[in-house]
């Protein structure tokens, strides 16, 4: 599977990064897992340890399984001064976890974000692909019950 | 043209799109039909229509309604009354006291021109508006020396947060003869509060395109990179669509109009890394490696991508330079001030009435851009700051609303034009704990090349966590400034310079938080 993504792009240094989200984008964890780094280094050509420092670096990138739900919350100044706190309380209260855990049905990870760029309807978070934004208790709550029942 | 009575633009965005909106379309161009209004009414898809509503927004033209939040039930009620019977429906309105409507004075734009106008994912309705003209003119008319002296002579400057004249930066590069040169367009926009690119380049992709291949032709450059981030799935999409639309229509390509010359433009995506704005950084994340910055000099227009002469421009300024090409420098100098020609998108946020997206001159008074464009304060709120320019800006009190806002009048209060972020704070906000929440970002972002800022990061935040806490004292504070003032003398790239400028604002201008703070 990794080699199939890896083989729609040219093995140059420089399609590391779209390589990589490939990888994590497609794999139902959400991670890069050292099979994975693995074989890229070696389509690439490049040493396992560059990968590494470039997987560390990045925010979105994950090292780690993680659920199947991505739960990014923004703590920007935007967001924070509209209330981000109360949100990341009532997330982890809901889901039963800590920031950057997974909950045990596997279906969240709750992280941490910098500024999502959609700060006109702070506070703002980012589940996977979709923005949701002008978050209340109520509206958290409604969201998380979808994507549940969605999951039944 | 077909000709019809009403307009309904429905904006196109991340929220309208969670909110349901491509259903939303569905149902209302049945429920015209059903009224038999199909031939008058028309439904337009487009990008940003200027104001920040919630949920699903459409304006009504030439009527100039806006509406926000408006649900599937609603639909029925919004035909019948607004498009049958010609009474807008105050409870959806955006103003449901109908007092304020946002300033769309779309004669005077230049970069938001045909935002919230026409439909983004159309190349035929941008060239419509008369895109890519300017792309031919220089192709056909112009020698790559006569654009650069134009762009030069416009003014025009960085719109990402240096200010840095555009011209001269390709002057640099449009010289040197080597064998690949590359133009990178920065839309890696990360500054808190700050999406007017984001705005830009899902409202009108095409424009940001246009500017890119003029840029490239100035400099000789056949090969262009957007660097946009992770996060703005919208933009990526639209902005892939343009790119396909122009490739079919032989805008990019070999040998465009018969002129000899090649460009290509690709898009790379980021995986989320504030320093990456600047622009070493994003070349070093290009080639697939750490954002970490480079030594300059060399700078990119010199070396750059590969070791090759490579023009780094943000996407806001790329979008102005069409404008210029088409209707000359001299008219773009009519607009904004001498020392900083043309026009500047903001975006306006926090307790203002109404949180928007303008595009005013250069030089209009900060007050002018949150009274006429953002509606005011929220009702019950007071002003007590404003952070102009995201986390790397300033606050400004109240007895600074009446500063022009271009570059050289906010070096006087060694304030920052900056990214374009304008975040209103009422008199209940605490300036310590944003300031907290500001060097918390910094001490993620800081990516740890050098030590004045990965260590600096580290102790402002435990300082102004303390001060937070009430548990530090006047020393403290001194002791962030000479820390942040020390991290602005020695650190390698911007954003270790950063921090100084937001704490001395900071502490300058409300001093009396921080003493009641740590005298507690």
């Amino acid at each position: 599977m990794y080699t199939e993504i890896c083989n729609k792009y040219t093995p140059e240094k420089h399609n590391l990064i779209q390589i990589l989200h490939e990888i994590q984008d497609t794999h139902p964890q959400h991670y890069i897992s050292a099979e994975a780094v693995k074989t890229v280094a070696d389509y690439l050509g490049i040493a396992e340890n560059h990968i590494y420092g470039v997987l560390t670096f990045y925010t979105m990138y994950s090292t780690t399984p993680r659920g199947k739900n991505i739960i990014r919350l923004c703590e920007s100044p935007p967001c924070y001064i509209k209330g981000s706190q109360n949100i990341l309380r009532k997330l982890k209260s809901m889901l039963d976890v800590q920031t950057g855990e997974t909950t045990q049905d596997g279906l969240f990870t709750l992280e941490l974000s910098a500024c999502l760029g959609v700060c006109g309807n702070a506070p703002v978070m980012m589940i996977n692909d979709d923005m949701y934004g002008d978050l209340t208790d109520e509206r958290v709550e409604e969201i998380i019950e979808k994507i549940r029942r969605g999951n039944q | 043209m077909k000709f019809y009575r009403s307009h309904i633009l429905v904006g196109i965005n991340e929220t309208s799109l969670q909110a349901g909106v491509e259903e939303f379309l569905r149902s209302l161009r049945a429920e015209l039909s059903k009224h038999n209004l199909q031939e008058e009414v028309n439904v337009l898809e487009t990008g940003p229509l200027g104001f920040f509503g919630r949920g699903i927004c459409l304006s009504v033209y030439p009527d100039n309604v806006n509406y926000q939040d408006v649900k599937l039930d609603d639909i029925p009620e919004l035909v019948e009354e607004h498009f049958l019977k010609g009474r807008p429906v105050g409870r959806l309105m955006l103003d449901t006291l109908g007092k304020f409507t946002p300033k769309f004075d779309y004669q005077n734009r230049i970069v938001l021109r045909n935002s919230g106008l026409i439909d983004p994912e159309s190349i035929d309705e941008y060239i419509g508006t008369g895109g890519y003209e300017a792309w031919e003119k220089v192709l056909t008319q112009m020698q790559p020396i006569e654009i650069v002296n134009e762009v030069k002579k416009s003014g025009l400057q960085g719109r990402g947060g240096a200010g840095f004249p555009a011209g001269v930066k390709w002057s640099f590069t449009a010289p040197i003869d080597a064998p690949q040169k590359y133009v990178v367009v920065n839309a890696d926009e990360g500054e808190p509060g700050t999406f007017k690119d984001r705005l830009i380049m899902e409202g009108d992709p095409h424009q940001l395109l246009e500017g890119t291949m003029i840029c490239a032709r100035a400099v000789g450059a056949t090969k262009a990179w957007i660097y946009i981030r992770g996060e703005y799935k919208l933009c990526i999409e639209r902005l892939q669509n343009a790119i396909n639309q122009c490739r079919e229509y032989g805008i990019i390509g070999e040998n465009i109009f018969d002129s000899g010359f090649d460009l290509d433009i690709e898009i790379k995506i980021g995986a989320g890394a504030y320093v990456c704005g600047e622009e070493t950084a994003l070349i070093e994340s290009l080639e697939g490696n750490r954002g970490h910055p480079r030594w300059k000099p060399p700078f990119p227009g010199v070396e750059g991508l590969w070791k090759a002469p490579t023009v780094v421009n943000n996407v806001e300024t790329l979008a102005n330079v069409p404008y210029i090409i088409k209707e000359g420098a001299d008219a773009y100098r009519k607009r904004g001030t001498p020392d900083s020609p043309g026009t500047k998108v903001y975006t306006i946020l926090g307790d203002v009435a109404h949180p928007g997206l303008c595009e005013v001159d250069m030089g209009t008074t900060l007050r002018t851009i949150i009274n006429e464009h953002g509606g005011g304060m929220k009702k019950g709120f007071r002003f007590k700051a404003a952070l102009v320019g995201g986390a790397a800006g300033v606050f400004l009190p109240e007895a600074r609303l009446d500063v022009s806002m271009d570059h050289s009048s906010l070096k006087e209060y060694a304030a920052v034009l900056g990214s374009g972020a304008i975040l209103v704070i009422n008199e209940h906000q605490s300036i310590v704990d944003i300031l907290w929440s500001i060097l918390k970002f910094f001490r993620h972002e800081s990516c740890g090349k050098c030590a004045p800022c990965r260590n600096g990061c580290q102790q402002l935040y435990k300082l102004i966590t303390k001060i937070k806490k009430g548990n530090g004292s006047m020393d403290d504070v001194e002791l962030m400034l000479t820390i942040a003032e020390t991290m602005f003398a020695t650190s390698f790239c911007a954003l270790g310079q950063s921090p100084v400028m937001v704490i001395r604002s900071a502490v300058e201008y409300f001093r009396d938080e921080f003493i009641a703070i740590t005298n507690k």
